[in-house]
């Protein structure tokens, strides 16, 4: 059984990654700039009630958090979920002799 | 032929609105005349005083409240005003304590930024490149 079933059906869709990128590239976004790198830069023309319900998958899985600085509403990147998957499947090893 | 001479934006105070829109964005008074409770007040562009007027209007009606705050709440700008360059406007702006909730991003065909009026609203900066 998964331990953290809601992160992998997070990184399993091609819009949440493409979100996740984008904070990497620049954390701390409101929901207006996140949408605007999405249609620019991607070419996606998901509605921005779809980004908002993508970003709510996201925090849900613990690799977004929302922040609000007095009336507006900031998304950060935590990546630090995604730490269970290389302790689950380590890559430090050293790799197999063919 | 139809055209635009007056757009506006709902502004808390219209007071604490003009000396914003003046002295930080850069906007010079064209109207202000009393209109009832309040003022029928609009500033221009210098470089085109006889050109689109922005309404400085009361966001006194109860449904204004709640739409600023959900619009600020997401960062969506209520409107969008054009500059040379937005990174020297953005470190302009930013010396005299104007908030941005958008840095100047680079999107393809325009630069743009976000900024708080002040007056509850936000306010996009645009260079088409």
């Amino acid at each position: 059984m998964d331990a953290e079933p809601d992160l992998f059906k997070a990184i399993g869709d091609a819009t949440r990654r493409t979100i996740l990128d984008e904070l990497t590239d620049k954390d701390g976004q409101t929901l207006f700039e996140l949408c605007g790198r999405l249609t620019v830069k991607h070419g996606l023309a998901s509605s921005r009630q779809a980004i908002s319900q993508h970003l709510a998958v996201l925090e849900q899985a613990g690799l977004v958090h929302t922040r609000r600085q007095g009336r507006y509403k900031f998304h950060h990147l935590d990546t630090s979920p995604l730490r269970s998957i290389v302790e689950r499947w380590p890559i430090d090893r050293e790799a197999p002799n063919p | 032929m139809i055209r635009i001479n007056v757009t506006s934006v709902f502004v808390d105070d219209q007071a604490k609105a003009l000396a914003f829109y003046t002295e930080k964005l850069g906007f010079t008074k064209k109207t202000d005349v009393p209109a009832g409770e309040y003022r029928w007040l609009t500033v221009v562009s210098p470089a085109d005083p006889d050109g689109v007027e922005l309404l400085l209007e009361p966001s006194a009606h109860p449904a204004a409240g709640p739409f600023k705050e959900a619009l600020v709440a997401d960062g969506i700008p209520f409107t969008s005003f054009a500059v040379d360059d937005v990174h020297a406007e953005v470190e302009r702006l930013k010396a005299l304590g104007v908030v941005f909730t958008q840095e100047a991003t680079d999107l393809g065909p325009v630069v743009t930024a976000v900024l708080d009026d002040t007056c509850g609203n936000l306010i996009q900066l645009a260079t088409m490149k």
